[in-house]
């Protein structure tokens, strides 16, 4: 579905991703874990075309997707959660939602998408109409991952949901996590908790320093304590 | 105050608020296409200039003033469209001095052809026999035309601010001004949000243009005390606030009548004297920089 082949990015003059191969099946769950500074975030905003100067073949279900515009991503069925989670100041949880919405050929059932979205996650439900800023941490990370989802999406990329998250909503994400990967969909996942990541993922690659420097069988690397000290630890 | 009567500085209040609603659409449009796209536009002037020679244009051909209300906007609009388009977007990302000088030199050609097509020198436009006459406000009379404008405007706010608030148009409007990352990760092509912007800031431009004609005359050079004004009121609401241009532009009227009624000397800086104060105390502006809408 998504296959990336020496993918290179720059910010500015320093060469931050340093020929990064990967690879996405349809259907699958597939984690990319390393340290901070490693290179992850960039290789998402790089998918998305959020960095200027990049380099490489990346084809989203056989187009080549780099010199597209990153709407035009969207368009083609990949949606983004970035690391900030990206909740627009002064606009509601539902005015968020239809964001995601817009571009969507099934705008006009925007009422029935909301309300089915509403159900998924029942947390936003009672907070439809407040402003979707003063959502707690773990809220504004559904609200993002609802706003993601809301076209309907082939594939979606998640950069650390869980990053400063109350334990509990870190559990609900999960388990929605499941929930979509049991439907179908397919995720490319990128996080800091490696233990809850892999657990739920079929792959995983490893990355440091601007390259993916391994790849196994999630439940394989999870056994390998070894190479997850060598690579993840802090 | 001794020695004015009540009625002559309510008169002159309201003629302020006539005067202001003028430079309230100037603002409207200059703080907008600042507020999302970081462009400072000289040229804001220019397009007032063309809405009122456009006004004359159309009244010449068809004799109809309310024809005049719906075209100015849609032909100056377009042209804002295609300044855009061609013009404004290839310097994005360059910095703010780049547009500033385009729509610098922009202002320039436009008032040159102005001056090509329609003569150095003004050429008359008086408001239609509808709004011709005076209106009694209870407490004295007051001319129909000034109310046409005070009434007009207000509604035309009315539908902007719906627009902003109520629409899916507005709604990309209000997310891309703060979060325009995100606008393209949600699929939404952000390049047509800020040509419509645009658009929309040069139409009202030159509707106020059309408006202003039968009050304060049409000449060539008559954007240049315009842009101005429009800049002043900009700075005083809050540039990008669209409150701030609404309320700045209306006080701002005020205290030009009402100088030029007590202190008729200072009438012409009054404004400046205003802007000065408003920016020792609240250098953001009253409305300070909260983003479109935001205050
Ligand atoms: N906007 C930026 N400008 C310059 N360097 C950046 C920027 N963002 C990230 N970097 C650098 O790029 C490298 C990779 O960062 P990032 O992709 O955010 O890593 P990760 O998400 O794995 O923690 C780091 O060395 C970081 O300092
Ligand atoms: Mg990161």
């Amino acid at each position: 579905m998504l296959k990336v082949e020496d993918l290179e990015a720059w910010y500015g003059r320093s060469y931050i991703l340093q020929k990064v191969n990967l690879h996405v099946d349809a259907g699958e769950v597939v984690s990319v874990i390393g340290r901070n500074g490693a290179g992850k975030t960039t290789t998402l905003r790089a998918l998305m075309g959020l960095v200027a100067k990049r380099h490489g073949r990346v084809e989203f279900e056989g187009r080549d997707l780099l010199g597209l515009p990153t709407h035009e991503r969207y368009r083609h069925g990949l949606a983004y959660v970035p690391e900030d989670r990206s909740i627009v100041p002064g606009l509601t949880v539902r005015e968020n939602l239809r964001l995601g919405l817009l571009a969507s050929p099934h705008l006009k059932r925007e009422a029935e998408i909301i309300e089915r979205l509403a159900e998924t996650f029942p947390r936003l439900k009672e907070r439809l109409d407040q402003i979707g800023e003063t959502l707690s941490g773990g809220e504004q990370q559904m609200l993002a991952i609802a706003r993601a989802l809301a076209a309907d999406p082939r594939m979606i990329l998640l950069d650390e949901p869980s990053e400063g998250i109350m334990p509990v909503l870190v559990d609900e994400m999960f388990e929605l996590f499941e929930k979509l990967r049991a439907e179908g969909m397919t995720i490319l996942l990128v996080e800091q908790s490696v233990d809850r990541a892999l657990a739920i993922s079929d792959r995983a690659y490893i990355m440091d320093q601007g390259v993916i420097v391994h790849e196994s069988g999630a439940a394989a690397l999870l056994a390998d304590e070894e190479m997850q000290e060598r690579y993840c630890s802090v | 105050m001794a020695g004015y009567p009540i009625e002559l500085i309510v008169m002159q209040l309201f003629t302020g608020l006539a005067l202001g609603t003028v430079f309230v659409l100037l603002a409207v449009g200059l703080s907008m296409v600042f507020g999302l796209l970081t462009v400072v536009n000289f040229a804001h002037g220019a397009f007032y200039t063309v809405g009122a020679y456009t006004g004359v244009f159309l009244f010449g051909l068809t004799g109809n003033f309310w024809v005049c209300l719906v075209g100015v906007p849609l032909v100056v609009g377009t042209i804002g469209l295609v300044v855009e388009r061609f013009l404004v977007r290839p310097l994005y990302g360059r910095g703010i001095d780049y547009p500033l000088l385009l729509t610098f030199g922009l202002a320039y050609v436009l008032v040159e052809l102005v001056r090509i097509a329609f003569g150095t020198s003004g050429v008359p436009f008086s408001a239609p026999p509808s709004l011709q006459g005076a209106l009694n406000l209870g407490f004295g009379y007051f001319p129909l035309y000034r109310v046409f404008l005070v009434g007009f405007t207000t509604v035309l706010l009315i539908g902007l601010w719906l627009f902003i608030e109520r629409t899916r148009y507005g709604l990309v409007i209000r997310a891309g001004a703060r979060d325009p990352e995100i606008v393209r990760v949600l699929g939404i092509d952000v390049s047509r949000v800020w040509l419509l912007v645009f658009g929309l800031g040069t139409a009202v431009a030159g509707l106020a243009g059309l408006l202003a004609a039968p009050m304060r005359g049409v000449i060539p050079e008559m954007g240049i005390p315009v842009l101005v004004e429009a800049f002043v009121v900009t700075v005083v609401g809050g540039m990008g606030s669209l409150a701030g241009a609404v309320v700045a532009g209306l006080l701002v009227g005020v205290v030009v009548s009402m100088t030029s009624l007590f202190a008729p000397a200072f009438a012409d800086m009054s404004m400046f004297a205003l802007m000065a104060l408003v920016l020792v105390i609240r250098p953001q502006g009253l409305f300070g920089r909260a983003g479109l809408m935001g205050g």
